[in-house]
């Protein structure tokens, strides 16, 4: 069902990835992607899933966790890979009528699909190891400088946390709402476009009032608590980079330069 | 009309760290007619067995018969099960959707394919039957009623579905004495007047006792104690427990013998509780 839907979740659990501070977290994750997208052979990919392995290992996320959160980019997956291993020109493997399989269409296609499951199980760990307020608050620090030349930073990572926060809260609204309609006999499986369209009226209409809902309840209780957005606002516990943090950091910059001298150097 | 449940079990996140049975080998069976009251703690898997009965979940194994049909079973049409047996939701108030309250009132019907003429005096009749004047507000918004009002509206739209069971997950959560009271009165009406089973979950033990026939106690997914509510609520300490207690009169009864007083502990409402009172101290009238 729907709650089944893990992406952006926090995993509860101690681990030295959880521990870490949420700066170094998400520069790594940043840094991630970027080594992501530059590795371009075999032993590249490999390096990269061993990096993450090891990650997702020392988090103590279960891998079946992981796993779930994969399930609703599945379509994503097949349609590139269908794309590229079709479209992209090179010698000819197979030939099935107008659809041909060629060797770099099958190196890419396969290449395309590893970097996206690994794009999205390493900035799902991110999520898994790391509460929204913790996010948020590395993620204020880090924009912290563009706040001089007026960006408004804080408002920004309280609207990411919030929108983090409030995933699993609507999904679980849509799923009741969901079995509330079929109970009234709604029916989203049948019917052509447009009925099947139609259909989702009930979902949507009751879906957005919730929203607005929470919404409202949660713009009061934050004015009840006297929030008025960054200004002089402070932290309870200051992020302070201990030791692991440097270790960590040292470990993904190591792992960044090696993609990057293993692109140059082929 | 009767419902048999026979080992029915529910496991949730099957083969996660999460792993939480949420029913555990349910046994019970309704008959036709009878008003059924479930209590029991936060989390005990009440609402999971009620989605069962409409097929909203499916069974881990176990089996759910309803009017002699067999639920659990392959290729059974979930539309005639939801025609059957009508569930309303926890604040049903939130799955209002239609630009006017009959329209939204006329979704279930509509589901079931019935004709026009039929779904309009259908409407007509559920919404006669929770008190809301057709007239008046028909053609409005649901979304400018009243809390109550928008509950008894989205209540409606599952009584215009005619259902042989009608189910009722706690329907007072959150409304003020007046709405409270209405949503009773409204329940035993409908009960009279389509003489259909009546499933109500409520954390009002005052409310269960004085609409049930019977009553079922959860505990941790497993169903614990079925019986009159004169049986249940006549063994406190087992419901305390289970953190659950007594109708507030029943616990007045029982404290006045608890501090030495021989008297009757079984009434459960203001009325009976006033008889043994009159008729105990007449007595030591009469003696003295």
């Amino acid at each position: 069902m729907i709650r089944d839907i893990t992406l952006g979740q926090y995993y509860s659990v101690d681990s030295p990835i959880h521990r870490r501070d949420p700066r170094i977290k998400i520069l790594s994750v940043v840094m991630y992607i970027a080594a992501l997208f530059i590795v371009e052979n075999f032993i590249g990919f490999v390096m990269a899933a061993a990096a993450l392995g090891l990650a997702v290992a020392v988090s103590k996320v279960p891998i079946g966790f992981i796993m779930r959160g994969l399930k609703p980019i599945i379509f994503i997956l097949i349609f590139t890979f269908s794309i590229n291993i079709f479209m992209i020109n090179g010698r000819v493997l197979w030939k099935l009528g107008f659809l041909e399989v060629t060797d770099n269409g099958l190196y890419t296609a396969a290449f395309m699909s590893v970097r996206l499951i690994l794009l999205i199980i390493g900035t799902s760990l991110l999520t898994f190891t790391t509460t929204p307020i913790k996010l948020t608050d590395g993620m204020e620090r880090l924009l912290y400088p563009l706040s001089k030349i007026g960006v408004p930073t804080h408002e920004i990572a309280m609207m990411m946390s919030i929108s983090l926060r409030f995933i699993p809260t609507l999904m679980e609204e849509t799923d009741k709402i969901i079995k509330a309609q079929q109970a009234r006999g709604a029916d989203f499986e049948s019917g052509n476009l447009i009925a099947r369209a139609k259909s989702l009226v009930p979902i949507l209409v009751p879906l957005f009032v919730s929203a607005f809902r929470i919404a409202l309840d949660l713009a009061m209780a934050m004015e009840a608590r006297c929030y008025s957005g960054g200004k002089n606002r402070t932290r309870m516990n200051g992020m302070k980079i201990n030791s692991g943090d440097l270790i960590f950091m040292a470990a993904n910059i190591l792992f960044f330069a090696a993609t990057i001298t293993l692109r140059i150097w082929r | 009309m009767s419902i048999q449940v026979r080992n029915l079990s529910h496991v949730y996140n099957k083969g996660l760290a999460a792993e939480q049975k949420a029913l555990d080998n349910i046994n019970f069976d309704i008959y036709d007619g009878e008003v059924v009251g479930i209590i029991g703690h936060t989390g005990s898997g009440k609402s999971t067995l009620l989605q069962h009965l409409n097929g909203l979940i499916k069974a881990d194994c176990g089996n759910i018969i309803i009017d002699g049909k067999d639920i659990t079973k392959q290729g059974i049409s979930m539309r005639d099960i939801r025609r059957r047996v009508g569930l309303v939701f926890q604040y049903p108030e939130y799955q209002l959707f239609e630009e006017t309250v009959a329209k939204d009132v006329a979704f279930g019907p509509k589901n079931l394919g019935l004709s026009e003429a039929e779904v309009e005096s259908r409407v007509r009749e559920a919404l006669e039957m929770v008190r809301i004047d057709y007239d008046e507000y028909g053609q409005r918004s649901p979304f400018e009623l009243s809390g109550g009002q928008k509950r008894r509206v989205a209540i409606a739209g599952v009584i215009a579905m005619k259902p042989q069971v009608l189910i009722l997950d706690e329907p007072t959560a959150g409304l003020d004495p007046g709405a409270h009271k209405d949503i009773l009165n409204l329940i035993k009406d409908v009960h009279e007047r389509q003489n259909n089973i009546i499933i109500l979950v409520s954390h009002n033990m005052e409310d269960v006792a004085n609409l049930s026939d019977k009553v079922m106690v959860m505990d941790r997914g497993k169903l614990i104690m079925v019986g009159t509510p004169q049986e249940i609520f006549s063994r406190r300490d087992r419901l305390e427990a289970i953190a659950l207690n007594v109708p507030p009169v029943t616990e007045m009864m029982y404290e006045v013998k608890e501090r030495g007083i021989e008297i009757d502990t079984s009434p459960l409402n203001i009325k009976s509780a006033e008889d043994v009172i009159y008729n105990y101290l007449k007595r030591i009238e009469m003696n003295r």
